[in-house]
């Protein structure tokens, strides 16, 4: 390991040189063998086995955005973790959600988390929403040599936009192209019955508690419909993850208020097990 | 073909240190105060976009003083580091003496080199810790030498005169308003014995703040938050105040 080395001495020139406020970029010029998606895959038959996230549902209010995920991690017809977190903090303003093969997840948002971290301490302020976009598109396609084996991985964006004093959401595909959803979003493999219900319950004049609602009735509908979405676990007490994103920063719902959620939600589907119905006309 | 002067190997070391000495003297000092609930920076700074105090990582700041372009690549080099050894390790692995290390073999190889200026630089290194005994604060002077400083630091311009002053009048226990103020007190100090009047806009001052609940623990503090803690610092002295209860704090940076 290059730095490992260079730790006894003092800071190589790469480091002292002027240029990039990237992370990545510095990351990719100094240690290229450390970013992850940079190895060369042995060629495999089929794909390859491995942890799955799955369902991650984005829908937008008047002061902000919420951000929201199951908490189940599949392996092939297994469960392979019944807690896992897919929604994280990218920064005060911001948060990523990511569905696809967790390892590969988990590494990614971390390098995201940093590389806006970085941005801010070097030149003393954060990227504009849509640059943080764009970074996070250039490093899905990073991974686009472990996406053709398999191992894709597909975030979905959402931050307040101070400039524009709105929430935004942008969801990705495996090859980085970056689009930006009006109202609502659902990425994963239970989104598409979680689309169903976010475009029948979502309002633009819904309050931040209500959106919540919606999100964990979206969560709810996938979990009924796609085997690999967890719905919440009241007996073991384990609830979706719901973040809100206002111009006061990211804020993650404390156990209590998403569990009151989850509660509301599921003793609703006591006597509609469809959920709340939407007028024909 | 002349011969070149035979320089003894003192004689250009003194060169050299006195070259660096006087660049650094040119510039503005900085002080850096341990008080109850963290660690101050306080530098006179007139400019808002050129900082002389920033942060490094979680809990671990970086002051600096003499020539701005020489302190900056440090900076940015020891920014690119912690977050790289974050990144390969874990951000616990990042600290205020690693850095430092660092910094005193960088700026010590640059002295010592032939081939290279000196660099007219003062560092300083500080890591807030869990109680005021587990903070670090290391001096870094432009020979690559390295200082475990404790309770009061200054560097820069009039360093040996400020320190003195903050060496007979700083306590560990001073609430963040006492401390800004000593500070200032001690920055007004002409070598001539005179007194200068400094303005809140004349001042650029950040803490790390051990009670700051993000992980982050460094701040900036500036515009009416930082005019309110140095009147209070002036009339009520005991007052038992800290940023964090300071009203307008931290709803602009929710997580």
């Amino acid at each position: 390991m290059a730095a490992n080395s260079h730790d006894q001495g003092r800071l190589p020139a790469a480091f002292l040189r002027p240029g990039s406020s990237s992370f990545l970029d510095f990351l990719s010029d100094y240690a290229p063998e450390r970013l992850p998606g940079s190895q060369v895959l042995p060629p495999v038959q089929g794909a390859v086995e491995a942890v799955h996230g799955t369902t991650i549902v984005a829908a937008t209010f008047a002061g902000g955005v919420v951000l929201a995920g199951d908490r189940r991690a599949t392996m092939g017809n297994m469960i392979a973790q019944r807690d896992v977190e897919k929604v994280f903090p990218a920064d005060e303003y911001s948060a990523v959600g990511i569905a696809g093969t967790a390892g590969l997840a988990v590494e990614l948002v971390k390098l995201f988390q940093l590389e806006l971290e970085h941005f801010e301490k070097v030149e003393g302020h954060a990227l504009s929403l849509e640059g943080k976009a764009n970074r996070l598109s250039a490093m899905i396609r990073g991974n686009l040599g472990m996406a053709l084996q398999g191992l894709a991985v597909v975030p979905m964006f959402a931050g307040y936009d101070l400039e524009r004093e709105r929430g935004r959401i942008f969801s990705y595909d495996v090859t980085g192209g970056r689009s930006e959803e009006l109202g609502f979003a659902a990425v994963g493999s239970g989104s598409i019955f979680a689309r169903g219900a976010l475009k029948k319950l979502h309002r633009e004049d819904l309050t931040e508690q209500q959106t919540a609602t919606v999100v964990v009735q979206s969560l709810y509908d996938a979990a009924d419909d796609d085997s690999a979405t967890g719905g919440p676990d009241l007996a073991r007490r384990i609830f979706p993850i719901v973040t809100v994103i206002t111009e006061d920063g990211f804020r993650r719902l404390g156990e209590a208020e998403v569990s009151e959620i989850a509660r509301t939600v599921t003793e609703g589907r006591l006597s509609q097990p469809n959920g709340p119905l939407a007028p024909v006309l | 073909m002349s011969t070149p002067f035979y320089v003894s190997p003192q004689q250009a070391m003194a060169d050299r240190a006195e070259y660096a000495r006087k660049g650094i003297a040119r510039g503005r000092s900085l002080v850096v105060l341990q008080y109850a609930d963290g660690i101050v920076f306080v530098a006179e700074n007139p400019s808002r976009a050129l900082h002389k105090v920033s942060e490094i990582y979680d809990r671990i700041a970086f002051a600096a003083t003499g020539k701005y372009n020489e302190y900056e690549s440090l900076r940015i080099g020891g920014t690119r580091y912690a977050d790289l050894r974050g990144y390969t390790y874990d951000r616990e692995d990042v600290t205020a003496r690693g850095l430092a290390n660092l910094y005193a073999q960088t700026l010590g190889n640059i002295f010592s080199s032939a081939a290279e200026k000196p660099y007219e630089v003062e560092l300083l290194v500080a890591e807030v810790g869990e109680t005021p005994a587990h903070d670090e604060i290391y001096r870094l002077p432009h020979d690559g030498s390295i200082i475990d400083e404790h309770g009061s630091v200054a560097v820069g311009g009039n360093s040996d005169q400020i320190g003195s002053y903050l060496d007979q009048r700083h306590r560990d226990d001073l609430s963040l308003g006492e401390a800004l103020r000593l500070a200032v007190e001690s920055l007004t100090r002409d070598s001539n014995g005179g007194e200068r009047e400094l303005t809140a806009d004349q001042l650029e001052v950040a803490v790390l703040d051990r009670n700051r609940a993000q992980q982050r623990k460094f701040k900036r503090v500036s515009g009416p938050q930082l005019a309110r803690l140095l009147d209070e610092g002036q009339t009520a002295p005991a007052a038992e105040e800290s940023p964090e209860s300071a009203p307008e704090d931290g709803d602009d940076e929710g997580k």
